[in-house]
């Protein structure tokens, strides 16, 4: 594939390629995020296909132009498939040198380089802790750099506007959205609608950003700093209406769509937690739905509260991060001993503790099965993408409401903030699903079971005749009164277990990806998808033998699973943690599953799932010549 | 719509086949009893009932109570009910907690419940101890009460229950005591009519733990020079010999002797309905200094919005703005583009 940095500088001129990486990196209080943004909207409506990486501090704003304040919005679009937001970037804009430092490394070499150059003074640089000016010393040899005094045309290109000086800097990130524009020929079109729109009682702000987006881009026109600009031409997705998505907006719009997919009223028992608060702003603007939010006093009161409203007859769902799961496990198992339908998605973020309230994680996978006391098993769902959470959303509650039984969703950071384009499901593409009340008062027994499912029966407050008492201590078999017998309470732990077993009819067979059979089978799950599908794809072109399965259900695991893990010589499990699935795989499977872990608050990187496949290729062809001979 | 006429309800439909598992002797027995009287009078079908609890003793009052009923986990209650009572303001949602499971572990849950006025009515039996755990101090144990796990007495003060309610904004709350029947059912009443959070105290006592704690105000010798009864509108005046009152000197009250020139008139005449809670606040800590007596009744009850309805408007309000919520527009929000076959 032709990239950027293998073309030629030349006098300027129009060059087609395939793909590109952008990354907006800057402080905190620059915009990086909207431009950002900005970006993705323009190049999915031109038609690429994309994936994107927001990676911003914890520190809302760290003081201004120090290395922890550096916020970065990375793309990936292309012409073809594209499954990550990237490894390394075609062209970085940092817009002071903190941004510069954190972010230089990733920049492949004679990738662009668009610097503010008014942000390198001495006092800027000391922040950064540098000593040297990089725009002087020669580092930056090998990029093409491009010192840009974005602060001075901005500020020139509104000076009649009757601004002041810091309001005028802040239009400068949409100078270099506009060079962006510029280099890969994109229309400003829709930026100037959601201008439009975002500043609808402000017109001066409007009028401001619009012209520096245009000096921005007029600037790359009339200097001809880059000599060439670039086309990427549309990609072929599947027919059809698209959209960005994020993984929280995405689990939002899903949870809609399944209350009313089940005619119920939509509950969410929420407390602010990075990186799942958006969930609750999405939801919380849904009124017009009939969805009730309810931001509670804390975690416990989250989960508590829309444990009431499940008991009350609404698809009840409560949201958060690892420290929230935490607080929630008393009440998780309440949920579990008293059978009633609740989704609980945790975006996993990097711990122990508060641990990286921003980055990304999978290390909640043995939590979300485990870790409640006693036997108090739940069925876990992992989406895959972006897109893939409104599907799992969806799939959640059907799960939860025909089983009568919590369900956990594990999204995780990087998914919660990353978009790609979707492709918009009509309405007959999503399951309905009928949810039926108990009413039938002569023979009502609150644990009486499906023979099917296992669910115990739905009686509501309200509904005359089915007046009965749930709770945490232990229940008597179908009375569901309290009860302390020996035997009961066996039952009842098997009975509980085997309703999450039951569910195992509602996961299909597992069918690898690549190679039906082979050498090496990646078992991954949650968003390693898109790297591990990039990487593969590209070592079976090399001719090895690759399969690739991805887990969406956690538990209960797909039936086949054992016998397809049987079909390979090697079983790798790349995961953000210290090695959680492979230890389940290992134990249930009995098979000699290999751990690739990684632990840093960032995705994998494709090549280094690349790298990890081809040293497995590496080690096994001297036993293979070993063999042969 | 069909409107069926409701049945007429006696204390028997609302008790349950379950063995009430309490000591010989509880208060908690008295309470049970009050509630299952006064649920039958109040005019609603018995299907609307949710008698939501946490843990410890008082916490088992659902299994007994032939309603709908969630015993929930520890401290708890608040939460679980105003998730039920948000979902479906229609239900008539009530709590059943103790000192340690609504003022300990549970007191964050209770103080935003009253603050944000859900419709919940809360029956907190204080007993001063923790008895299911088998005698522990509470938060309202006495400084220096010796228990089991103080056994050189507490080092921490006491909340008191109904100061703590009115500084959360409670907007209705009131005291009771298990053995006064007739007091404590008059006030199941105007708790049951309160249509926002109400708080009740409900002094109760524990008979193998904590056995007398509430003697100065239920012993028959000398309750009547120590417990001071809320009317509304009425002056206030105690004392075996209906001789005392309490005066009002600033914002401090005043014990008085009725006679030698003090009159009726001069004492302070109570008034739930004083909308500012400074007042209540004064009542409810007037028991803390020696020689006054511990009021029970109504202290506050003032009418505000309740979060459920607030909730309720909102979505009624924006629907009529945006009209009702159309999922294939939701899906196809945003930018949009087409891939065309």
């Amino acid at each position: 594939m032709a990239t950027l940095t293998d073309s030629e500088v030349q006098a300027h001129k129009r060059q087609k390629i395939d793909q590109a990486v952008i990354r907006f990196a800057g402080d905190s209080g620059d915009g990086m995020q909207i431009t950002g943004s900005q970006f993705t909207n323009t190049t999915a409506l031109y038609g690429n296909d994309l994936a994107t990486f927001p990676d911003y501090p914890a520190e809302i704003r760290a003081p201004a132009g120090t290395l922890p304040g550096v916020s970065g919005f990375q793309i990936h679009f292309s012409s073809g498939t594209v499954y990550t937001p990237g490894d390394a970037v075609d062209v970085l804009i940092a817009m002071n040198p903190a941004a510069l430092k954190m972010n230089v490394a990733d920049l492949k070499p004679r990738g662009i380089l668009i610097v503010n150059s008014d942000a390198f003074k001495e006092t800027d640089l000391r922040k950064a802790r540098m000593k040297e000016n990089p725009l002087e010393d020669h580092s930056l040899d090998a990029f093409r750099v491009f010192p840009v005094e974005l602060s001075r045309l901005t500020r020139a290109a509104l000076q009649d506007l009757g601004m002041d000086a810091k309001s005028m800097d802040r239009c400068k990130n949409f100078f270099a959205l506009g060079m962006c524009y510029w280099l890969y020929n994109r229309t400003m079109d829709s930026t100037y609608r959601w201008l439009e729109h975002k500043f609808e009682k402000k017109p001066l702000l409007v009028e401001a950003n619009k012209r520096a987006l245009r000096a921005g881009y007029s600037y790359c026109e009339a200097t001809e700093a880059f000599q060439i600009s670039y086309e990427i031409p549309p990609a072929k997705l599947a027919p059809g209406t698209y959209r960005n998505l994020s993984g929280n907006q995405a689990l939002a719009m899903g949870f809609v769509v399944a209350a009313q997919r089940a005619g119920l009223k939509l509950f969410l028992g929420s407390y602010p937690i990075t990186p799942a608060s958006d969930i609750l702003h999405e939801m919380s603007s849904y009124k017009n739905f009939g969805v009730l939010t309810f931001q509670a006093e804390d975690e416990i009161a989250a989960i508590s509260s829309a444990i009431g409203a499940s008991f009350s007859g609404d698809l009840a769902i409560t949201t958060t991060s690892g420290p929230g799961m935490a607080l929630k496990t008393e009440a998780l198992g309440l949920a579990v001993a008293t059978e009633l339908p609740l989704v609980i998605c945790n975006v996993q973020r990097g711990g122990p503790s508060t641990g990286l309230p921003t980055k990304t994680e999978q290390a909640d996978l043995l939590q979300a099965l485990y870790g409640r006391n006693s036997e108090a098993p739940i069925p876990v769902l992992a989406p895959a993408s972006a897109g893939d959470c409104f599907w799992m959303a969806v799939e959640a509650s059907r799960i939860a409401l025909k089983y009568m039984i919590p369900v956990i969703i594990l999204s995780d950071g990087y998914l919660a903030n990353g978009a790609e384009p979707w492709r918009i499901p009509t309405l007959d593409e999503i399951p309905e699903f009928h949810v039926n009340f108990a009413h039938d008062a002569e023979n009502f027994q609150p644990y009486s079971r499906n023979p099917e499912t296992l669910a115990r029966p739905w009686a509501i407050p309200g509904t005359p005749g089915l007046e009965h008492r749930i709770g945490g201590l232990e229940k008597q078999d179908v009375t569901g009164n309290v009860n302390y017998e020996p035997l009961n309470h066996e039952k009842m732990v098997r009975l509980r277990a085997a309703k999450v077993d039951a569910i195992v009819a509602e996961v299909p067979d597992v069918v690898p990806a690549g190679d039906p059979d082979g050498d090496l089978l990646i078992v991954a799950w949650g968003s390693t998808y898109g790297s591990i599908t990039a990487a593969v794809t590209a070592e079976r072109a090399k001719g090895h033998r690759i399969g690739h399965v991805h887990l969406r259900h956690l538990n209960p695991l797909p039936r086949n699973l054992g016998e397809v893990l049987g079909r390979y010589r090697t079983v790798l499990v790349p995961e953000m943690n210290m090695g959680q699935l492979v230890m389940l795989l290992r134990a249930k499977y009995l098979v000699d599953a290999q751990g690739f872990n990684k632990i840093q608050g960032r995705p994998f990187k494709v090549a280094e799932i690349k790298a990890k496949i081809e040293e497995y290729f590496e080690q096994k062809s001297p036993v293979e010549a070993a063999q042969r001979s | 719509m069909v409107t069926t006429a409701l049945p007429i309800y006696t204390k028997k439909d609302f008790q349950t086949d379950q063995e009430v598992r309490w000591c010989p002797g509880c208060g908690d027995y008295a309470i049970l009893n009050a509630v299952q009287s006064v649920f039958p009078e109040l005019g609603i079908p018995r299907e609307q009932f949710v008698v939501v609890s946490g843990i410890g003793c008082s916490s088992r009052f659902p299994y007994y109570m032939n309603t709908y009923g969630f015993h929930s986990i520890h401290g708890r209650a608040p939460a679980i009910a105003t998730g039920i009572k948000v979902a479906r303001p229609d239900l008539e949602v009530w709590v059943a907690t103790g000192d340690g499971d609504s003022l300990a572990i549970g007191g964050n849950h209770t103080i935003h419940m009253l603050r944000r006025n859900v419709g919940i009515k809360v029956l907190m039996f204080n007993n001063r101890i923790y008895g299911l755990t088998k005698g522990q101090y509470s938060p309202t144990s006495e400084f220096g009460k010796k228990t089991k796990s103080t056994p050189f007495g507490t080092a921490d003060r006491p909340f008191d229950p109904l100061a703590l309610a009115i500084g959360a904004g409670a907007t209705f709350v009131a005291r009771s005591v298990d053995v006064f029947q007739v007091h404590l059912k008059e006030t199941l009443r105007k708790t049951a009519a309160h249509r926002g959070a109400a708080y009740v105290e409900i002094l109760q006592n524990c008979n193998i733990f904590n056995d007398g704690a509430w003697n100065d105000v239920t012993d028959k010798e000398v309750r009547s020079e120590h417990v001071l009864e809320l009317e509304d509108g009425k002056p206030m005046i105690f004392g075996r010999n209906r001789d005392k009152g309490i005066r009002l000197v600033g914002i401090e009250p005043e014990i008085v002797s009725l006679g030698n020139g003090i009159s009726e008139s001069d004492l302070l005449v109570h008034d739930e309905r004083n909308p500012n809670p400074n007042y209540a606040f004064i009542l409810a800590q007037m028991d803390s200094q020696p020689g006054f007596p511990t009021p029970i009744g109504v202290f506050r009850s003032w009418d505000l919005p309740r979060y459920e309805d607030v909730m309720a408007a909102q979505i009624r309000d924006v629907t009529a703005k945006r009209g009702p919520g159309d999922i294939e527009k939701l899906l196809r929000s945003g930018d949009i583009w087409e891939v065309p076959a």
